[in-house]
Parts: structure tokens; C-alpha cells; sequence
């Protein structure tokens, strides 16, 4: 076995072994150390990422059984197309956050850069598992460092949205197990491959209990990813952090709506005999609700950084719509707009932070100020990621749109869709331009803080947007990986093949 | 013995629930505690009951299902370490926010204060 054959599992172990190193006293003690070995380990991880992209790609879809016990007793990674393309997703983002955050922010309090560390670990690793036992394990890894990162600094508003996002979150992990036990009970496997098997062949009575099982997993994803009923905690728990942490956040909403793509999308899809598509009719109105909600609720913003929360919200409609659509050409474009939404969301936050610096008193609040000291940088980065984030010409969030629009021209949803994600469009277009306007423009007085910011926060800021003119640029392949992707994803993986895909 | 487990299960589930529904972080604790407790006896309890039958240890033919245990049993260490968690906060929230209400403030009772007007 070389080195090669382990690939799957070191955007798990990277993270894990680098966050425990981090703990060790003469490191713990050096933040500069500290900076120099994470910046290192992530850079590190987008070489694998990228490594693991094309072994994917070549090599069809990779299984790794850990302690080579083999499905379904076994613990399995499963990297496809898609798993592979949020892992390296997740490298990106991983990667800006700590630059941005070496620029001070990390300073506030201690242990920002093990948290980070076991954050990617417990966000990979959800991405990768091919069993729910340990998506929920990986869940809770990745929920208990964003607990921690996100009152990372203290202050009564970070502790006050904080109660609300542990609470809300530990009860969902309840529900969670709750979903679990029940699935186990009817199934007798929780290995995805396996379950798929079996659901076809329940019997009736098994199946009622099956169906609530899976629909109260669509409940617990849906809190994570901030779907409609179950969104409120977001605004305020993404807009009390710091920015760097609210950017790594942008993609845990993404782990949500990737566990109820695998689950709902692929596990319960067509091949599920009599319980085919069971939450698509709930699915269907949610998305539409949740996007006209986020919308509503992006008009009435009062800050940059709320304001960016509920597009995120936005997007999550968004991709459900395509979840629910159930056709690989939907599949394919929502995966599109899911990297493009998730780098744009991220460098939006970060930018918030730069501009809350730079304002002082008024932080991002829309308010009038003083002119910010760097405002010609800082308003061209907002002009380039509103373009961005609106979906407007010529950048990735256009063609991530067209596509999703394109995917339901034959359907008689249609017009549901069209009104519904070009309205939000133009209302986010509405504000973000008086976002932009009284940022920028509305100042009084010249600025008298020399508080500028640092060139590591640019660069960071710099790598997120370059991604989106280069996500048009190499539009054409993007497109093809993302159809792999929902190829693989549509077909699911039956238990015989993880097993031939691992001899 | 299912109906007194299910019995058992669903009553400490609803207790969890209805002092979750109160809107104070030392109540939620304890409501979580309770929820957390119920979770996993029903884990327990999804792989089906059997008495006197060992996990697969003796390899007899006669034996418990041996993955609700280990499901039950990382279960119970992670909820430990959540508890943990959320009554260090919960103590932190106290402490910043001068009281245990889950919005950072009590709200105002209006009927209460006509009464003392």
C-alpha cells in the first residue's frame, strides 16, 4: 500500500493531528508558531484536496474502511465526486479564514487555531462518511469547535446568540439519535450503501416507522442547514461572531444541505421502492417559502453582516429547490451554485469584518459615518462580490442561476421558480446597492483612525473573490465535474458496489 | 417489557420537553439531561429487547445486538461532553447577562405591572 491508497482519510487526520500538536505547550504558548503550522497544514490540505479531486475523477469512486473492517460492520469513507469537490471546498475556505484570522483576530482569546483545526476535521469528515452513525459523530465534532469559535473573544452579544445556537443544536442532536435508533430498528444497518439496499424491501408497518424515522432526519438537517421553520437562530448567531469564524461558518450550512441531498436526495430517491421521494413534498414548498422568507428578511437588514446572513439563507432556498427538483441536471447546477454560494457568502463576511474595522463606532451598521480610510479598495472587493452574490453578469453567481433556471424549463414548476429566484435577485440587488450607498457614500467628516487593514486580510479576501471570475473562466469543466458528481450522486451506491469498489 | 420501556422512554422524553420549553437556561439543562437520557435507552432498545442473552461474546446462538450498545455507548460520551458544555455557558451566560433567561433578559410582564400601577 503506498502512501496513495490513504488518500481518503487525510482530510480527516491532517486536522485531528495538527489541532492536537497545536495543544502542546511550546506551541500553545507561540501564536506566530502557531499561524506558521496551520497555514502549513492547510495548505497542505488543498494539495490533497485537490490530489483526491483527481483520483475521483480518474479513478471513479474511492472507499476507504478503516482498520480494513469492510461495510456494513465496518466504518467506511466514501469519497465520489462531490464529497471530494466539498472537501477541497472546505481546504479553500479553511485556508483564507486562517490567513484572515493571523492578522489579529486570533489574539482575542485562546485556542483559535486547534478549534479551527478540529472544525475542518468534524466538516470533512462529515462530507466523507459513508455511514449516519458517523455523520452524526462527525456532526457533534464539528459542532462542539463551532460552539467554542464562536464566542472565541467572549462579549455579552457573542454569549447571548450562543445560548441560543448550543441549545437549539443539542437539541437537534437528540432528535438526530432519535432518527437514528428509529432507522436502526426497522433497517438493522445505518451504513448509507446498506440502508439503500434495504429500504425496498420493508414491509408495511416497517415502512410507517421508517418514513417518520427519515422524516425527522429532514428535520435535524434542516436546523443545521437553516431551512425555513428552523432558520432563526442564524441571522444573529453568524452576525455576533467574528468574521473570520462567520466565514467558515457559510459552509456548515452546506453540510446540512449535503446530508439531506445524500439521504432524502439519493437514499430515499426513486430507487426506494414505496418510500421514493417521501420528502420531496415537503421539501418542495419549503424551499420556495425559504427563499421569499431569506428575501423579505435581506430588504429589512439593518447591518452588513446580517444582511449577508440572510442571503445565506437565500441561497439555502435555493439549493433546496434544486434537492427537490430530483433530476441530475438540477443536481448539477445546484452544485455549482453551492461552491459558488459558499465562497461568496465567506468572502462577504470577511469583508464585513475589514469594514466594521475601518468604521469604528458605527461597525457595519448602515449607518452614517466617517469615511472609511481604504473605502476605494474595500467598495471595489463589495462592488465585485454584490455582482457576485446578486447573480448578476459576468460572474460565477450568473451562471450558477442560469443553470439552476435552465434545469426547470420543461417542468411546470417553472414559473414558481423563475419569479421566485429572479425576485430574490432583484431584491438583493436593491440591497446591497443601498447597502454599498450608505457604506460608502453616506460618510461625514474625514476619517481620523489610521486603523488600516493588513495585507494578509487582503490576500485572503483576494483568494476568495479571484475564484469567482475563475469558476466562469473554467466554467466548462466545473460543469462536467459537477455532473459527474450528480451522476454518482443520483445512482447511489448499492453495498455490493462499495465492496468491489474497494478490492 | 416493550410497553413499560416505551412507556418509560416517552414519559422521560416528554419531561425533557416540557422543561426545555421554559425559557431558562437551568431548566433547558436539566430538560436536556432528561432528553439525552431518553435518547439513549431508546437506542438501547432499536436493536429489540432480549433477556439474558450476552453481546456477541460467547458466541452462542443466543445473543444481543451488539451495535445499538456501541451506538449507545459513543452516545453517552458525547452527550456528557455537550452537557459539560452547555452548563459551563449556561453559567457564563448567568454571569455576563446577570440572569438565566435564554434571551439575555426577562421579558416584561405586562398584566403584573398594571396590577402594581
Amino acid at each position: 500500500m503506498s502512501l496513495f491508497d490513504h488518500l481518503v482519510v487525510f482530510p480527516v487526520l491532517i486536522p485531528f493531528f495538527v489541532g492536537v500538536v497545536l495543544l502542546f505547550p511550546s506551541l500553545s504558548a507561540s501564536l506566530s508558531k502557531q499561524r506558521i503550522l496551520t497555514i502549513a497544514a492547510n495548505l497542505l490540505m488543498v494539495v490533497v484536496a485537490i490530489a483526491l479531486l483527481l483520483k475521483v475523477q480518474h479513478q471513479g469512486i474511492q472507499m476507504y474502511a478503516l482498520g480494513d473492517w469492510s461495510a456494513p460492520f465496518g466504518i467506511v469513507l466514501v469519497a465520489d465526486a462531490f464529497s471530494a469537490l466539498l472537501i477541497a471546498l472546505s481546504a479553500i475556505l479553511g485556508l483564507t479564514v486562517i490567513l484572515y484570522a493571523s492578522a489579529g483576530e486570533d489574539k482575542n482569546g485562546a485556542f483559535f487555531h486547534p478549534l479551527i483545526m478540529f472544525q475542518l476535521m468534524g466538516i470533512n469528515g462529515a462530507f466523507l462518511t459513508g455511514d449516519a452513525f458517523n455523520l452524526f459523530v462527525f456532526f457533534e465534532v464539528l459542532l462542539i469547535a463551532s460552539y467554542s469559535l464562536m464566542i472565541h473573544g467572549g462579549g455579552k452579544q457573542k454569549i447571548q446568540a450562543n445560548i441560543h445556537y448550543v441549545f437549539l443544536n443539542l437539541i437537534g442532536s437528540s432528535l438526530f439519535l432519535f432518527a437514528l435508533g428509529t432507522l436502526y430498528g426497522t433497517l438493522g444497518t445505518l451504513n448509507f450503501a446498506d440502508m439503500a439496499d434495504k429500504i425496498p424491501q420493508l414491509s408495511h408497518s416497517e415502512q410507517l416507522i421508517t418514513k417518520s424515522g427519515a422524516l425527522l432526519l429532514l428535520a435535524v438537517f434542516g436546523l443545521k442547514a437553516a431551512m425555513l421553520p428552523l432558520h432563526f437562530w442564524l441571522p444573529k448567531a453568524y452576525s455576533s461572531t467574528s468574521s473570520p469564524v462567520a466565514a467558515l461558518f457559510a459552509i456548515m450550512t452546506k453540510v446540512g444541505i449535503y446530508s439531506i441531498w445524500r439521504i432524502h436526495g439519493v437514499m430515499f430517491g426513486d430507487q426506494a421502492g414505496e418510500l421514493a421521494n417521501i420528502a420531496l413534498p415537503w421539501l418542495w414548498p419549503i424551499a420556495l417559502l425559504t427563499i421569499a422568507i431569506g428575501a423579505i428578511s435581506v430588504l429589512a437588514s439593518q447591518s452588513l453582516r446580517v444582511l449577508c446572513s440572510n442571503l445565506v439563507i437565500v441561497s439555502v432556498g435555493t439549493l433546496l429547490v434544486t434537492i427537490s427538483l430530483n433530476s441530475v441536471q438540477a443536481s448539477t447546477a445546484g452544485i455549482y451554485y453551492l461552491v459558488h454560494s459558499t465562497i461568496a457568502c465567506a468572502a462577504m463576511f470577511l469583508l464585513a469584518g475589514l469594514i466594521q474595522q475601518q468604521r469604528g463606532k458605527a461597525e457595519d451598521r448602515f449607518v452614517t459615518a466617517r469615511a472609511m480610510p481604504q473605502s476605494a479598495k474595500l467598495g471595489f472587493v463589495f462592488a465585485l462580490l454584490a455582482i457576485g452574490l446578486i447573480g448578476m453578469p459576468p460572474l460565477s453567481g450568473f451562471v450558477g442561476k442560469a443553470l439552476i433556471l435552465q434545469s426547470v424549463t420543461d417542468t411546470n414548476q417553472m414559473a414558481w421558480i423563475w419569479s421566485l429566484i429572479l425576485g430574490a435577485g432583484l431584491i438583493s440587488l436593491i440591497a446591497l446597492s443601498r447597502a454599498g450607498t450608505s457604506l460608502f457614500w453616506r460618510t461625514s467628516g474625514e476619517n481620523t483612525t489610521a486603523l488600516q487593514g493588513h495585507p494578509i486580510q487582503y490576500l485572503a479576501i483576494a483568494i476568495l473573490v479571484s475564484l469567482l471570475p475563475l469558476m466562469v473562466v473554467f466554467g466548462g469543466p466545473l460543469t462536467d465535474y459537477a455532473q459527474l458528481a450528480a451522476e454518482q450522486l443520483n445512482a447511489g451506491l448499492s453495498l455490493q458496489q462499495l465492496n468491489e469498489v474497494a478490492k | 417489557m416493550e410497553v413499560v420501556y416505551s412507556l418509560c422512554v416517552g414519559f422521560m422524553t416528554a419531561c425533557g420537553i416540557f422543561l426545555m420549553l421554559r425559557g431558562h437556561t437551568f431548566t433547558l439543562v436539566i430538560g436536556l439531561t432528561l432528553l439525552s437520557y431518553a435518547v439513549n435507552l431508546f437506542l438501547f432498545a432499536s436493536g429489540g429487547l432480549t433477556i439474558g442473552a450476552p453481546a456477541v461474546l460467547n458466541g452462542g446462538d443466543n445473543y444481543a445486538d451488539p451495535l445499538p450498545q456501541a451506538l449507545v455507548l459513543t452516545a453517552i460520551v458525547i452527550g456528557f461532553a455537550m452537557t459539560a458544555f452547555a452548563v459551563i455557558l449556561a453559567m457564563r451566560g448567568r454571569a455576563d447577562l446577570g440572569n438565566d433567561h435564554v434571551d439575555g433578559e426577562e421579558p416584561i410582564d405586562r398584566l403584573a405591572r398594571e396590577d402594581k400601577a
